[in-house]
């Protein structure tokens, strides 16, 4: 594996854990390196354990670490959980209370260094210090993350931070730093959630409306936080029945809409995905995946509704469903899920999960220049034909025009309809209406993105997977060919439609074909046997609500030992 | 000009001496007079036979979900505020299956006007209690009579401040067609609780029931006077108020939205200038 320095802070929820953890984030982007952010919190506002770990690297990263190389522990309780997950050479920062041996631990006289509220930022600066970041760049990126706080709030951090990072540097030598990278760089930190929701703005999004969920809520934060600035519509809605119907409501009228949730809350949504696809109306479904079943472990991950977002919503009609695996495709996804919504009028899902949503990674910025906007494109009907917004087309796909905008009425209902949209009890129209509707999927399949084949097409192994376990895959994979066996990849960003032809060559010509999935009972798997026939007979899962690792594949195949990952 | 034949003139699926039929003439003279074309009209209805009202009608339609109405009404609203917005359906869907979009709805103040056929049962799936039954009513699945108290949306309307509340009644069709067209010309949102009778499954609360109780308020009741709608909105049994109960000036909910100032959310391109910025900020 690549030279990466895994960075974990630990402490109590209220120490100000994910301040210090996104400061710094944004600090090595700007510095120039690559990250790949692990949030783990606990359901509570105070209290508990939690943590922020940043994988770090001149060069691109694609996946997280079990192995931690510096040890940031705001509280006891961390270096009691984490000390082992330490690598031989790793090393710690704590109070100088702490009973670590000194060998390894930088004892910070912490209490000395600030006031107890600015522990977290004293911490910032002994790690910068450490690892060799500029004042320059800390300290403005924390200006610009205090600043639009009291003034002189600012100030009050960052002398802390200076008064830190200058005690650290008269220390002796204590570890290596990073090795130096050229910038300037033009690269953003972003998590999966504001990916998906700057790619919806950037797709024509102008309504979004949610309920508060972990781990989807920051999908709403962030369209919140520019919605004036682009001329969108965000509202918080009374539950979740209300958020889907209200968007359903807005995308008939005409506005390009979205909502955002959990497993939970889409449980609530599902009656209003079957509206969706009997009215066709357009709209994109984003599903922040986290461990059910019911209320479930709110603030860990999973990926265990694939199943559930793929038949949810009663009676039969098309539907399609993207699992991003990097950041960049939660942005790309999700502008493809509005043309999709959009061209093929109905509800199109966009799957994440806790890991990926709150992982903040370091992108190239996205080219907004010309992108295509999704919206209704049909041209107004002359007067004088009848309109029937759901007119029988050879393609399925009827022509949409939207209520108020020309003479002509729009007429939607939830019931069986004519094709003038009233509602009907002619069975034999019922036949060809849902004739109509999933004909529609043909078109949906051959627009479909392929799974993603990295590597030999006759490997021994052959590992498949879909959404945020792209990276250790890819990683996991990796490792083994470079211990000589020839292992190759198989990644699906689109999870459904699934066009056999698309994917049963490589798994066939795999020796040996093992799913990755972030679930008990290997969905993507099922989902592949039920499509094509072939069985996938190993499978590698993980449902205690932690994300799945390079070292956690490793591990189940064998090919480390449980007590210790080999140094990678 | 627009003239009631604009509106169409359906068969429908009632039966004989329904209730709808008086009120589904009063929407129509309300409409006219507001000199509302129908192309400019949204109606969002749900399920029932109320619900099916507004397909009898020559009008744009979204005709959704049981209970779910109001949030499709106000979606439809938010993404464009220059239509008018009418939603019509009856008791069980919006004080029963859409009771919390109900409450809602009169916290927003979104400028829809909510149209109630309120019959005090379940007619389409056959004489059921709705929210608004009385207390003992007696049907197959409540043999003992109903055990709740019943819903008032009128106090509740009043308690949360309502832009616009008011009580009609189908027997009283003019009365009922102005109280609807100044619902739909109130800016805000706008209850029209309209009291009809099921003449297949309400034995009850039938029109002569109603036609001896209903009483138009006094020419000199106020309804700005939260303190007396209040008081009017609880009276029930054998005087019941009908007219204009309560009127609340309060802004309409999409007047609060910076997007919408500028006109409708359809059709709106994305400043990809600005979102460049935006995107810059990520750095």
């Amino acid at each position: 594996m690549k030279k990466t320095m895994n960075i974990l802070i630990g402490g109590e929820a209220g120490q100000g854990l994910v301040t210090v953890g996104e400061i710094l984030s944004k600090s090595l982007v700007r510095a120039g390196y690559y990250i790949l952010v692990t949030q783990s919190y606990m359901s509570r506002i105070r209290g508990g354990h939690n943590t922020f770990s940043i994988q770090v690297s001149p060069d691109e990263v694609i996946a997280s670490r079990d192995e931690v190389d510096l040890l940031v522990a705001l509280d006891d309780l961390t270096l009691t959980l984490h000390g082992k997950e330490l690598t031989p050479r790793g090393r710690i920062v704590a109070d100088q209370g702490c009973s670590a041996d000194e060998k390894v631990c930088l004892k910070v006289p912490f209490g000395h260094l600030a006031a107890d509220q600015f522990s977290n930022i004293a911490a910032l600066g002994v790690v910068s210090g450490l690892i060799g970041l500029k004042e320059e760049i800390v300290g403005r990126t924390l200006e610009d993350f205090f600043g639009k706080k009291a003034p002189g709030v600012a100030e009050e951090n960052r002398k802390v931070l200076g008064d830190a990072m200058a005690w650290t540097l008269s220390q002796p030598p204590f570890m290596g730093k990073l090795p130096p990278v050229q910038i300037p760089t033009r690269r953003m930190m972003m998590q999966g959630n504001e990916a998906i929701a700057l790619g919806a703005i950037s797709a024509g999004l102008k309504f979004y409306s949610f309920y508060p969920m972990t781990p989807s809520t920051s999908i709403g934060q962030t369209l919140a936080k520019w919605a004036g600035k682009m001329g969108l519509v965000v509202e918080q809605a009374e539950d979740e029945i209300a958020a889907i119907n209200m968007a359903l409501g807005a995308s008939y009228a005409g506005a390009p809409s979205m909502v955002g949730t959990s497993g939970g809350g889409f449980a609530l949504m599902v009656e209003g995905v079957s509206l969706a696809g009997m009215t066709e109306t357009p709209i994109v479904i984003a599903v922040a995946q986290r461990p059910g079943p019911a209320t479930g472990l709110p603030t860990r991950t999973e990926q265990a509704d694939l199943q559930f977002v793929l038949y949810a919503g009663h009676g039969e009609f098309p539907r399609a469903v993207f699992a991003p695996g990097t950041v960049e495709e939660c942005f790309h996804l999700t502008r493809r899920a509005f043309a999709l919504a959009e061209k093929y009028q109905g509800p199109v899902f966009v799957l994440t999960d806790q890991f990926l949503s709150d992982s903040y990674r370091s992108i190239e910025p996205f080219e907004v220049e010309n992108l295509p906007l999704a919206g209704p494109s049909w041209k107004a009907v002359p007067a004088s034909l009848p309109y029937r917004r759901f007119a029988i087309t050879e393609n399925g796909i009827s022509p949409r025009l939207l209520p108020g905008w020309s003479e002509h009425r729009v007429v939607v209902g939830s019931d069986e309809h004519t094709e003038d949209g009233h509602l009907t009890e002619d069975l034999s129209v019922r036949r060809q209406m849902v004739d109509k509707r999933l004909r529609k999927m043909e078109g949906i399949r051959q627009e479909v993105i392929p799974p993603e084949l990295k590597g030999d097409g006759n490997p021994e192994i052959l590992l498949v997977t879909w959404g945020s376990t792209k990276g250790s895959v890819l990683e996991a994979a990796s490792h083994l060919r470079s211990k000589g066996k020839k292992v190759s990849t198989l990644f699906f960003p689109q999870v459904w439609p699934l066009v056999q032809e698309q994917f049963l060559p490589p798994l066939q010509g795999a020796r040996q074909v093992i799913s990755v999935e972030g679930n008990a009972t290997g969905q993507l798997a099922k989902l592949i046997r039920q499509e094509s026939g072939f069985e996938i007979k190993k499978k590698v899962g993980r449902y205690d609500g932690l994300p799945i690792t390079p070292e956690y594949i490793l591990r189940e195949l064998g090919e480390i030992s449980q007590q210790r990952s080999s140094r990678m | 000009m627009v003239t009631l034949k604009d509106y169409g003139d359906y068969e429908t699926t009632w039966c004989p001496g329904c209730g709808n039929f008086s009120v589904l003439k009063a929407v129509k003279q309300a409409l006219v007079a507001c000199r509302l074309r129908p192309q400019d009209v949204i109606f969002v209805s749900g399920i029932g036979q109320a619900a099916k009202a507004p397909h009898y009608l020559n009008v744009n339609l979204f005709d959704g979900l049981h209970g779910r109405s109001l949030p499709v009404a106000t979606g439809v609203k938010l993404a464009n505020p220059k239509k008018t917005v009418i939603v019509e359906s009856g008791d069980g869907c919006n004080y029963g299956e859409g009771g919390n979009h109900f409450l809602a709805a009169l916290r927003r103040n979104i400028d829809v006007t909510l149209l109630v056929h309120n019959n005090q049962v379940y007619g389409l799936t056959k004489g059921q209690a709705s929210p608004t039954s009385e207390t003992g009513f007696v049907t197959k699945v409540q043999p003992e009579g109903v055990a709740s108290a019943p819903f008032n949306p009128v106090a509740v309307a009043v308690a949360l401040r309502a832009g616009f509340v008011a009580r009609g009644f189908s027997g009283m069709d003019d009365h009922l067609a102005l109280i609807i067209q100044e619902a739909i010309a109130h800016r805000g949102f706008s209850l029209v609780d309209i009291l009809q009778p099921c003449v297949s499954f309400n034995k009850v609360n039938t029109f002569s029931w109603y036609k001896s109780r209903c009483k138009e308020l006094p020419p000199d009741y106020d309804p700005t006077n939260w303190e007396a709608a209040m008081k009017t909105a609880e009276e029930w049994g054998n005087n019941i108020p009908v007219g204009i109960l309560y009127l609340n000036n309060r802004p309409a909910f999409e007047s609060h939205f910076p997007a919408l100032k500028e006109g409708p959310l359809v059709g709106k391109g994305v400043d990809q200038g600005l979102l460049a910025k935006i995107l810059d900020s990520y750095r």
